[in-house]
């Protein structure tokens, strides 16, 4: 029997713990007095890659938007190494670590700064194609979900061994699309989370 | 020896959908979740140094000009894997309500009182052996509007990095002997009754501090254990 220690909501306020940052404009004093321990911008100045910006929103059942939700990301970096002592090749990208934190906004849309992951071994020596591990925490949600991000403009797609898996019909939710670029020229991307309901967002059991 | 995580460990987690919590209902994946094997993207985790961690980060009752009205408490323990070995070096946060049970996040305007020495955020980092120590004051019973006069049982929220980006857990701890706990949607959402009482911290007499602080132990337990070779079969 398992004995690890059950999971339970996130809940309504972790906003001021985990994500203090942006969350100043809904505290009357101007600022939550705590330091964030991990942001949304992924970019260090050493990474090479492309940078890339991410956004989308989160909606429930009835398509409202979700504003009190937590996304976690984790992905390789350009090169398609994971900063993690598991993953043993070498890291060009010393200081990249992969691992961001955004909260949804009072119109349920997160963002994230990064720079767009290279190609990840997958199983069977197969390589799986560029994509993000996303994870999602909120009230209403005892227990977190996880789904993937892959890019609309990666050929790889067509073979990734995850995608395979999933139907075909729904594989689309996994796919962000490519938005029109950013002030600086940064490629943008889309990825909208429907957690339950029509085009529902697939979400893994791992 | 790399870890594997068997989703058989995932049995003692809650449902996604529990009606008796209400925000369940519309936010519950309504389709089948998709079984897809363990890569490198799931066996790998952050990892965070030491210097992600400030003194005094994990001690809520010194981060203002003066302490926090509450009972002082201890809150210390070990993360630990399923096969009961300390995981060292990870990151630990916690939030929670005030003494009189009040959120400083500003969608919180119950009428509890809000004091002005805690903000009641905090992190640290556990030690080689997986400890762990926080410092606080006893969260208060918070209202909230899941159904006609709902009470949470007072509890402190964590979030713990384990090995991988899978051992990642949030939850809540909870205080021995709390009356609301059969009233509570979310405690009992853990339908299995040893699993719930390994949400519940155990009252540690031998390392309260004599007129100083209480304390409470809490083991927290995370997914990921040796192989064996009967799970190299499955990838």
């Amino acid at each position: 029997m398992s004995e690890i220690t059950p999971s339970q909501t996130v809940g309504p306020f972790f906003a001021y713990g985990l994500t203090p940052k942006g969350r100043c404009e809904w505290d009357p004093n101007g600022q939550y007095s705590w330091k964030e321990t991990v942001g949304d911008n992924l970019v260090t100045p050493d990474a090479s890659g492309q940078r890339i910006h991410i956004e989308g929103r989160v909606t429930d059942g009835d398509g409202k938007p979700i504003n009190d939700a937590m996304i976690e990301i984790w992905q390789a970096d350009a090169q398609g190494r994971y900063a993690n002592p598991r993953d043993n090749r070498a890291l060009p990208n010393a200081a990249f670590k992969g691992f961001g934190r955004s909260a949804t906004d009072k119109n349920g849309v997160y963002s994230f700064d990064t720079i767009k992951p290279g190609a990840v071994p997958g199983p069977n020596g197969k390589l799986q194609a560029p994509h993000i591990v996303v994870c999602i925490y909120s009230r209403g949600m005892l227990r977190q979900v996880y789904t993937r991000l892959y890019f609309a403009d990666e050929a790889g797609n067509a073979s990734d061994p995850i995608l395979a898996i999933v139907p075909a019909d729904r594989r689309g939710t996994l796919v962000a699309g490519k938005e029109k670029d950013g002030p600086n020229g940064t490629p943008a991307y889309r990825f909208d989370i429907r957690v339950q309901g029509d085009n529902e967002t697939v979400f893994f059991d791992i | 020896m790399p870890l594997v995580y068997p989703k058989e460990s995932l049995s003692v987690f809650p449902k996604h959908l529990t009606p008796g919590y209400r925000s369940t209902v519309k936010r519950s994946p309504s389709k089948p979740l998709i079984v897809v094997p363990h890569t490198l993207s799931e066996l790998t985790g952050p990892v965070y140094g030491h210097d992600a961690i400030q003194e005094n980060d994990n001690d809520l009752t010194r981060q203002h000009k003066s302490e926090p009205l509450g009972e002082r408490i201890i809150v210390h323990g070990h993360v630990l894997d399923e096969d009961k070995r300390p995981v060292p070096d990870v990151l630990v946060e916690i939030w929670q309500a005030n003494a009189c049970g009040r959120y400083v996040h500003i969608v919180d305007q119950h009428p509890a009182p809000l004091d002005p020495n805690f903000t009641g955020a905090g992190r640290t980092m556990t030690d080689k052996n997986g400890y762990y120590k926080f410092i606080t004051v006893k969260p208060g019973a918070y209202p909230w509007g899941n159904h006609h006069n709902a009470w949470r049982p007072n509890h402190i929220h964590f979030s713990v990095f384990g090995h991988s980006f899978l051992s990642r857990l949030v939850t809540q701890m909870y205080f021995p002997g709390d009356y609301l706990f059969p009233f509570d949607p979310i405690f009992n959402s853990v339908t299995d009754e040893k699993a719930r009482a390994r949400m519940v911290a155990t009252f540690d007499l031998e390392n309260t501090v004599p007129e100083w602080a209480l304390c409470f132990r809490w083991d927290i337990v995370l997914r990921g254990r040796e192989a064996t070779p009967l799970d190299t079969d499955k990838h």
